[in-house]
């Protein structure tokens, strides 16, 4: 099997598993119950906490664990939405942004969405943020790593700018992001991740809330691992969210790169072939490569993979039921390349190799 | 090579037998604050040197602010000790610094340096002027004084001196006790003992059922807080619960606390006998709570005649909470865990306690066998649970 489609999931890591185990198993009690039971769970879930903290570089109480990324991106834009009331409602975004963004902006009533300009690497434009921002935005919600093109946004020079500017908050999902590229908090006020994007349990994930920030939680209840999330905290998915981060980390340089000497070989051969335009950018995310190959549906090609064991996806699998890229087309104004886009995404267990035998066999099915 | 740390002994002591010791001390100090920075340290008598990476500088000076002895530091640049060297070492960092006025002190420890301090210092004075505009020389009262010290082999230009942590190096002064609740207080005090090169132990006195394991676990971290101005600091725990059960039943509701701390000093005078400890230090601020006035500290401490140090004794509640803030302390030490001094408060604890007064209320428990059972029954925590394979 050639499995090409990290940026949906990755595979769990066999330790991360062996924690969500001895966790599950071990640590019975609820966290919030004072007993010695209760307690354990307790400790466990600071001393992760305290990991994932030191790792991102922010402060212990600054750490949200939600159940998905899409998640904390809602509790993020609504949570601010809700604590700063009497601010203008007005947000920047892009087009390129997850649906989790998107859909959840779309879904607010009475608010401005305003899409910032993007050059002509697709990066956002300074100017134009500049610019933007003098309308005094309560809040601006980007992408770090793009999910379907691997662009990659300077955070630090934005989240600069953005301070230097305005009162806006600024909240960055780094969904696909977080241990593949160096991801720098200092200017950044929110920031969601999830641990299935680096080998770590679907079902946990995280939003870091500066301190000084405010945020009305979406879920409300009792006592949890924090007072912006509440819920019976699981120390099985939080124990293993802090160890699939280490382990991350830990291989993040190696990681990358393997990865970027597999991404250089699949675009010099794509290259090569005819009808074959890459759509990702040369300082796009080496994780991720989306490419279109005119006039041969996406989904076919899918399947015709499929059938040789090599995973791939058409846009993002979760926006996977348009039947265009939408982002794609906002970008290229072309129909044809948008309808037709293929994403390629790799982790640190992919091999050259692999990538030997997917371009043989793309050769061979088109 | 390009810079080092530079640390003066010249303000750690002004007892010259105990210099050595000193010195000794504080290297072997630091050696173990920065054993996992890839750093080199080269002394002679007078001086120390940090050699580093770039890259760890910031994380270095961090750790510098850590160490108690170290009045000041300088950031100094290297270079090869021949005058072109020199000179052009001076043009590069006189860039980066920041002044209006300056002036030249030139230190010639290698004698054998073509030229005196006397003949360098206009010659380095007159290059500064050249390469920096709108600045101008003052001896008397300069921005920045530039100091050129040739040695041996290599040359150090320095130029602002930074203030360190101050005090003793840690464990200079032998040992001390320290009575540490969970409050803002204690760590505090604890916190200056060390600053004066105690070497402190915590003691925890636990009242388990009536207080928490998570209480236990907010003096754990108040004690790994303490940790980084230490070299390490054991912590004692006292089962307290029987002693405190004992005196709820039999004594007089006002008196329970002012009997409550005289079984606490007892304790802490048997435990430092055995630790061979010399004084007792704890977190009391005059006037603070009923057990804190002059006339209950009098009746308290009369249990005992070992020194008591009370180290934020004279300062304001604001005062203490600013260095529990400084020291990070202060965030844990106002988390909500009952402690056992706040479990049995009574609702009119006595202001002034006489003596006679409370021998009288003392007397209608039998404490020997207890506070025997208790000292016999204190542990050192040891970190139980450790997470390596689960995290």
């Amino acid at each position: 099997m050639i499995y090409f489609d990290n940026a949906a999931t990755t595979k769990v890591r066999e330790e991360v598993l062996d924690t969500f185990i001895k966790v599950s198993k071990d640590y019975i009690g609820n966290p919030n119950s004072i007993h010695k039971l209760g307690f354990e769970s307790k400790k466990l879930i600071n001393a992760s906490v305290k990991q994932v903290a030191n790792i991102l570089n922010v402060k212990e109480n600054e750490i949200i664990f939600t159940s998905c990324s899409s998640e904390s991106n809602n509790l993020a834009i609504k949570g601010i939405l809700d604590a700063y009331q009497r601010r203008k409602k007005i947000i920047l975004t892009t087009i390129l942004e997850h649906p989790s963004i998107t859909n959840t902006l779309n879904n607010i009533n009475d608010i401005e969405i305003i899409n910032l300009k993007l050059d002509n690497n697709y990066h956002i434009d300074i100017e134009d943020l500049k610019e933007k921002l003098k309308l005094d935005p309560i809040l601006v919600t980007i992408h770090h790593v793009n999910s379907e093109l691997g662009i990659i946004q300077d955070i630090e020079k934005i989240g600069k700018t953005i301070k230097e500017n305005s009162k806006a908050i600024f909240h960055v999902d780094g969904t696909q992001s977080l241990t593949k590229i160096k991801v720098n908090l200092e200017y950044v006020d929110l920031f969601s991740a999830s641990a299935h994007k680096f080998n770590g349990l679907k079902g946990i994930a995280l939003l870091v809330k500066k301190e000084k920030i405010n945020l009305v939680p979406l879920i409300n209840g009792g006592d949890s691992q924090t007072v912006y999330r509440a819920g019976t905290p699981s120390p099985a998915l939080i124990a293993s969210f802090a160890k699939a981060l280490r382990l991350a980390m830990e291989s993040q340089e190696e990681a990358l790169r393997k990865v970027k000497e597999i991404n250089k070989y699949l675009k010099e051969e794509l290259i090569k072939i005819d009808n074959i335009i890459i759509n990702s950018k040369e300082d796009s995310s080496p994780f991720i490569l989306n490419f279109s190959i005119k006039n041969i549906k996406p989904e076919t090609m899918i399947h015709k993979l499929e059938a040789k064991e090599i995973y791939l996806s058409t846009k993002t699998a979760c926006s996977s039921k348009e039947d265009y890229s939408k982002s794609l087309y906002q970008l290229t104004n072309n129909k044809d390349i948008s309808k037709t886009s293929l994403r390629l995404s790799l982790s640190k267990d992919n091999t050259l190799e692999e990538a030997r035998k997917f371009i043989k066999i793309l050769k061979e099915n088109l | 090579m390009d810079k080092v740390i530079l640390i003066k002994y010249g303000e750690l002591t002004t007892k010259k037998g105990n210099r050595n010791f000193f010195i000794k001390t504080l290297t072997k100090n630091i050696e173990n604050k920065l054993k996992n920075l890839n750093i080199e340290i080269e002394k002679d008598l007078s001086r120390m040197y940090i050699h580093y990476k770039e890259e760890d500088e910031l994380l270095l000076i961090n750790k510098i602010h850590e160490i108690f002895g170290i009045h000041s530091y300088h950031i100094a640049y290297v270079t090869n000790s021949n005058i072109e060297s020199i000179k052009e070492k001076l043009i590069k960092t006189v860039q980066l610094e920041n002044f209006k006025t300056f002036k030249i002190k030139v230190k010639r420890s290698d004698k054998s340096f073509p030229k005196t301090s006397v003949e360098l210092a206009p010659i380095f004075g007159g290059i500064v002027l050249k390469n920096k505009n709108n600045i101008k020389v003052d001896v008397n009262n300069p921005d920045t004084i530039i100091h050129i010290e040739i040695r041996e082999k290599y040359t150090y230009i320095y130029y602002n001196e930074y203030k360190g942590l101050g005090g003793y190096p840690c464990g200079i002064q032998g040992k001390g006790l320290l009575m540490l609740s969970g409050g803002i207080d204690s760590p505090v005090a604890g916190y200056l003992a060390m600053k004066r090169g105690i070497k402190v132990e915590a003691v925890y006195f636990e009242a388990i059922p009536h207080t928490s394991l998570e209480a236990r676990e907010k003096v754990i971290t108040l004690v790994n807080k303490l940790k980084v101005y230490s070299c390490d600091i054991k912590l004692h725990i006292v089962p307290f619960t029987k002693i405190q059960e004992e005196i709820y039943k039999n004594v007089s509701p006002n008196y329970v606390i002012t009997i409550m701390r005289r079984m606490m000093y007892r304790i802490m005078e048997s435990l430092s006998k055995k630790e061979k400890a010399k004084v007792i230090i704890n977190g009391e601020s005059i006037g603070q709570v009923a057990s804190q006035t002059l006339s209950s500290m009098y009746v308290i401490n009369n249990v005992t005649n070992m020194p008591v140090i009370r180290p934020v004794a004279c300062l304001d509640k604001l005062e203490i909470i600013d260095i529990a803030k400084k020291i990070d302390t202060y965030n844990t030490s106002i988390l909500p865990y009952e402690d056992c001094c706040t479990v049995f408060v009574p609702k009119h604890p006595i202001i002034n306690p006489t003596l006679e007064e409370t021998l009288k209320e003392e007397a209608k428990i039998n404490y020997e066998s207890i506070l025997k059972e208790t000292i016999d029954n204190t542990f050192i925590y040891k970190e139980e649970k450790n997470y390596e394979n689960i995290l």
